[in-house]
């Protein structure tokens, strides 16, 4: 029971070929900029770009293979789409939106009104019920959208760029809602997003997308600590801390202390990136850096003309500095090395 | 406000007014209740109010299939048949009904055959008057409508896919609420043409009082025999179709904006 796909489309300028699967419960982000095909991903998957070639199957049945001139019509797969401007029916009351699925299938009106009342309660949306979309906020749209997405119980929740179409202000908390909401649908789930902060806080496993081709899959641990290009490093190669925030520090599982400038206290996650922090062989004296943390340095990466030093301690780290000062630091594997970063350098969202 | 452009658009209004005027002016104010009331003009009336009805009902049930086409399926020639579905719109209704005739006339293309198989001929009948006005009407309709299909943003019908919704489940829960504006101003534009339409229908349909004399034909007839009926006539004429458009402006017109959503 799981998605596994091989897409192979040609569709203007981009030439997709790529290869990516979804495991029961789990929830795959895919990234990539724009302009990488990541969309066209979504819209292969839920049946609204056939394939040129390749393969996709859902839970053992399959939806698309052109070679076998198998193709499941859109409606009939069951997969839910959460679109980028969540495109909810303007001319239709809230309830309606997320009633029009069960609708579709035939559903009882009663039945069907019942149901998407429970999903507008679920989502904390049930004074909206007999509003339009347009008084809802983007974030209430956004969880509308969900809802509507979620109603007719699919195996697969597709989500495109959830989070772009909302303003800068409300995106941590609607991510944090988003995330909330996510986590009680036990089915599939790939979410595409071109922000890193979204896989961060959302993703299981991460796939990236470059050009119509998947460059990199993994854990977002594998991914974020050990990126196998420079064009991954840029875009998600950085170091996650999870733990408490209370009194302007981070408090992690293992007991590290991150330092941090104005964050609202409770669990949350820092990124470091790997180019803000600065090696030293002695403890940085009379520096502006609020935090130093001592340890090993455990590998060294070349990824052209840089590198990405691997630092075990309390604290695990990747620092990425340059190959002139790799030579004049002479680090190598099992030497003590000291990483300051300064606290404003330093990004906290709510998790 | 330019001076030039004011003095302009003064001049069109002015343009348009002074018809009216005239007529209000002429009108035999004290015997207007009598020549409404007789019976040659309300059967003129009725029979326009039925036909101009079935032609607008007609247009839609066969012009928003049509404009759907139109708008949403690309195929060779497309531009060709745009072109020939409202060629009437250009044309001198006179040359319309002309060719109607040579198309459903009792020696018609198709007209012969009704005539042979189903002893059913079109010209001069109630069902010819609508015919020809369905034939300059309804090209109103159609290319409001296309209008409206192109500006619709096609990921709503996506989205409708995607929750279980059938083509045609779409198209009737999704799109056609979403094109209601558009779909009732090309239904009144239509009607409107429909109502006024003299040419073709006397071409193709005649003039015979109670089965296709409509409005528009008594009052160019009386206009020769009894010109205080013609102004009163047409001063219905102008009364309904006047009341019609400022009655469905604010309540259809005004609200097609917000149908139209666009892509970020």
């Amino acid at each position: 029971m799981s998605l596994s796909a091989q897409l192979e489309l040609q569709l203007g300028t981009l030439d997709l070929r790529a290869e990516l699967d979804v495991q029961p419960g789990e929830l795959l982000a895919l990234l990539g900029p724009n302009g990488a095909g990541k969309s066209t991903v979504l819209r292969c998957l839920a049946g609204l770009a056939p394939l040129d070639s390749g393969r996709i199957t859902l839970d053992d049945l399959v939806v698309d293979d052109p070679e076998r001139d198998t193709f499941v019509e859109p409606e009939e797969r069951s997969i839910g789409f959460v679109f980028q401007n969540y495109l909810l029916f303007e001319h239709m009351s809230v309830l309606e939106n997320v009633a029009f699925g069960l609708r579709a299938r035939r559903t009882a009106k009663a039945v069907a009104r019942r149901t998407a009342h429970e999903w507008l309660d679920r989502v904390g949306l049930a004074e909206y019920a007999q509003q339009r979309p347009s008084a809802l906020s983007g974030g209430q749209a956004q969880r509308a959208a969900l809802a509507r997405a979620l109603a007719t119980n699919p195996r697969l929740l597709l989500l495109d760029e959830p989070l772009s179409a909302l303003d800068a202000g409300t995106r941590s908390s609607v991510r944090r809602d988003l995330r909330r909401h996510l986590s009680t649908f036990d089915g599939m789930r790939l979410l595409v997003t071109h922000d890193p902060i979204d896989a961060y806080a959302l993703a299981d496993r991460v796939a990236i997308l470059d050009a119509g081709r998947i460059v990199q899959t993994g854990t977002l641990a594998e991914v974020t600590a050990h990126p196998r290009s420079r064009y991954v490093a840029d875009l998600i190669g950085v170091n996650l801390v999870t733990g408490m925030v209370a009194d302007g520090v981070l408090t992690t599982v293992a007991g590290a202390q991150v330092v941090i400038a104005d964050a609202n206290p409770g669990p949350s996650f820092a990124v470091v990136r790997p180019h803000s922090i600065l090696l030293s062989r002695a403890p940085a004296v009379g520096s502006s850096a609020r935090n130093t943390w001592a340890g090993v340095v455990a590998d060294i990466d070349r990824l052209g003309d840089r590198v990405r030093v691997g630092i075990d301690g309390a604290l695990p780290l990747t620092a990425e500095i340059t190959t002139a000062a790799l030579e004049a630091l002479q680090l190598r594997p099992g030497d003590d090395v000291h990483s300051s970063v300064k606290a404003t350098d330093i990004e906290v969202y709510p998790a | 406000m330019p001076l030039p452009v004011l003095v302009l658009a003064v001049v069109a209004v002015a343009f348009f007014a002074l018809p009216l005027v005239g007529l209000l002016w002429r009108a035999p104010w004290s015997s207007a209740w009598q020549y409404l009331t007789d019976d040659d003009s309300l059967t003129a009336l009725r029979l326009s109010m039925v036909c101009s009805l079935w032609a607008t009902g007609l247009s839609v049930v066969f012009g928003v299939p049509l404009a759907w086409l139109l708008a949403r399926v690309e195929f060779p020639g497309r531009g060709f048949v745009r072109a020939l579905c409202t060629l009437s719109m250009v044309l001198p209704p006179v040359v319309g009904g002309v060719a109607l005739f040579f198309a459903l006339g009792r020696r018609g293309i198709v007209g012969q055959y009704l005539d042979r198989w189903f002893d059913f001929t079109l010209p001069f009948t109630t069902a010819g008057v609508v015919v020809a006005q369905t034939f300059v009407a309804m090209p109103f309709l159609i290319i409001t409508v296309e209008a409206a299909l192109r500006q619709l943003d096609l990921r709503f019908d996506d989205a409708s896919r995607t929750l279980g919704a059938s083509r045609w489940y779409t198209f009737r829960r999704v799109t056609l609420p979403a094109i209601r504006p558009a779909l009732a101003a090309g239904a009144v534009l239509a009607w409107a043409r429909a109502l006024g339409e003299f040419g073709a229908t006397i071409t193709f349909a005649g003039n015979f009082p109670g089965t296709t004399q409509t409005m528009p034909l008594a009052v160019y007839l009386s206009l020769e025999t009894n010109p205080e009926e013609a102004i009163v006539l047409a001063l219905l004429l102008i009364a309904i179709s006047f009341a019609v458009l400022v009655g469905l402006r604010d309540r259809w017109f005004g609200r097609g904006d917000r149908t139209v959503t666009t892509a970020a």
